[in-house]
């Protein structure tokens, strides 16, 4: 289940928008200019199963996105999807995952207060017994050069 | 029939002897021969290990991965309370203050240690740095990681946390860490062999059990650990797939 954000979630000054998600519909989205930098030597860890739906989170997780963990699990990972993320990018994870491969890109995620913060991303496919039960993404910190051709690169994918 | 045992090359030496304490123990358990085989480096435990010399081994995450995925190993159990990670260091003097400090062309010392040296490259890819723009040297211990870093030949050295954590008061007090990994996910395990596999759940019963009477408590104590913790095969291929989300 995702519900839309709501104001007294928010710190900080924020804008709105309504992004339209993937079997989940409509989802009224507020954001801000405040960025959570990424804790430093940790990894953000979360499984999904085979549709996306989030089936494990680490403490990290937890902590970045701002969700509690019982939010979180059985949520659609696109809870964290980003307005600045262009939507390309998804398409291509699914693309790259579901051929049972793996996929490893830059992200800019939501957080339930409304602030972001980026992410390198890989996401594999988790095969047991031959056949692939869900998804693992394990995000580190990303360098900083690459964020900043992000930044330039992202907005023209739209 | 007799088996052989081995052990990831990245043990203190100070464990050498509790191995083979360790090894003999496994021998009564089971009521078998067991030869404790040790190589000096991760190389020629590897040839081993792909020639199916190896029946039993404590492996490390990297060789783990292989181990079941290749070989059809088996875990059995890690042990309490230790977790593989890495850390980032300079000498005390440097005037490195943070990771984003260290730039192209930067000297690092470190050792072999596969897992070890993926997990430190990681720490050391936020400051955009990989393999490609770092001038690596490789060292047969992190005590000479240590001694390279006083003697100013490296800039950085990258360690596993516990081998640095076991260095000499001396030695860590003229070092600085600038980053320790909290990854909490990444262990050591001991696994069986195809050969051993029908009597796994009997090797995992009696190894959990160990730190219940005095004789395993002993054994354990030579070893420096505190007990075993069943690994079960999902947790496993869990930590699989999320070293594979590290390799590159
Ligand atoms: C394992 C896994 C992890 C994912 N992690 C994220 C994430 O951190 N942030 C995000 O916006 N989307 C993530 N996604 C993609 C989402 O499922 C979703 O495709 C994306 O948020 C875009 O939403 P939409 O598909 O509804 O357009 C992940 C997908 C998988 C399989």
């Amino acid at each position: 289940m995702i519900n839309d954000m709501k104001a007294e979630d928010i710190v900080g000054e924020y804008k709105e928008v309504t992004l339209q998600l993937y079997k989940v519909g409509p989802r009224k989205i507020l954001y801000t200019e405040i960025e959570t930098p990424f804790p430093e030597g940790k990894l953000i860890v979360s499984t999904t199963d085979k549709d996306g739906n989030i089936t494990h989170v680490n403490h990290a997780f937890i902590e970045m996105s701002g969700y509690t963990e019982a939010e979180l699990i059985g949520a659609p990972h696109s809870i964290l999807r980003h307005p600045d993320m262009p939507p390309a990018a998804f398409n291509d994870l699914w693309d790259t995952v579901q051929k049972g491969e793996k996929w490893q890109g830059i992200v800019k995620n939501l957080r339930k207060d409304g602030g972001y913060y980026w992410v390198k991303a890989t996401v594999i496919p988790n095969i047991r017994n031959g056949q692939v039960v869900g998804y693992t993404s394990v995000r580190r910190k990303p360098s900083s050069i690459v964020v900043d051709e992000c930044i330039k690169l992202y907005p023209t994918l739209f | 029939m007799s088996y052989m045992f081995t052990v990831s090359p990245d043990f203190s030496p100070d464990r050498l002897s509790g191995w083979y304490i360790f090894n003999t123990w496994m021998q009564r358990q089971l009521g078998v021969d067991i030869h404790l085989e040790l190589y000096d480096d991760f190389c020629a435990q590897r040839v081993a290990t792909y020639s199916d010399k190896i029946d039993l081994i404590y492996a490390n995450p990297f060789d783990a991965a292989m181990l079941v995925r290749e070989k059809g190993f088996l875990p059995l159990v890690k042990p309490k309370d230790q977790l593989d990670e890495a850390l980032i260091a300079v000498s005390e003097s440097s005037p490195i203050a943070k990771i984003e400090d260290l730039k192209a062309n930067v000297k690092i010392g470190m050792t072999e240690d596969p897992n070890v040296n993926m997990i430190g490259m990681m720490l050391l890819e936020s400051a955009n740095l990989n393999n490609s723009n770092i001038e690596k040297t490789v060292y047969d211990s992190y005590v000479l990681v240590a001694k390279s870093l006083l003697r100013e030949s490296n800039e950085a050295g990258i360690f596993l946390a516990g081998a640095f954590d076991d260095l000499s008061n001396m030695v860590k007090k003229q070092l600085r860490v600038l980053l320790r990994s909290e990854i909490e996910e990444i262990h050591h395990s001991l696994m069986v062999g195809p050969k051993l596999a029908d009597r796994r759940d009997e090797i995992k019963a009696f190894l959990t059990g160990m730190n219940q009477n005095e004789k395993g408590q002993g054994v354990l104590d030579s070893l420096g650990f505190k007990g075993w913790d069943e690994v079960d095969d999902e947790e496993m291929e869990f930590m699989i797939d999320l070293m594979d989300t590290l390799a590159t």
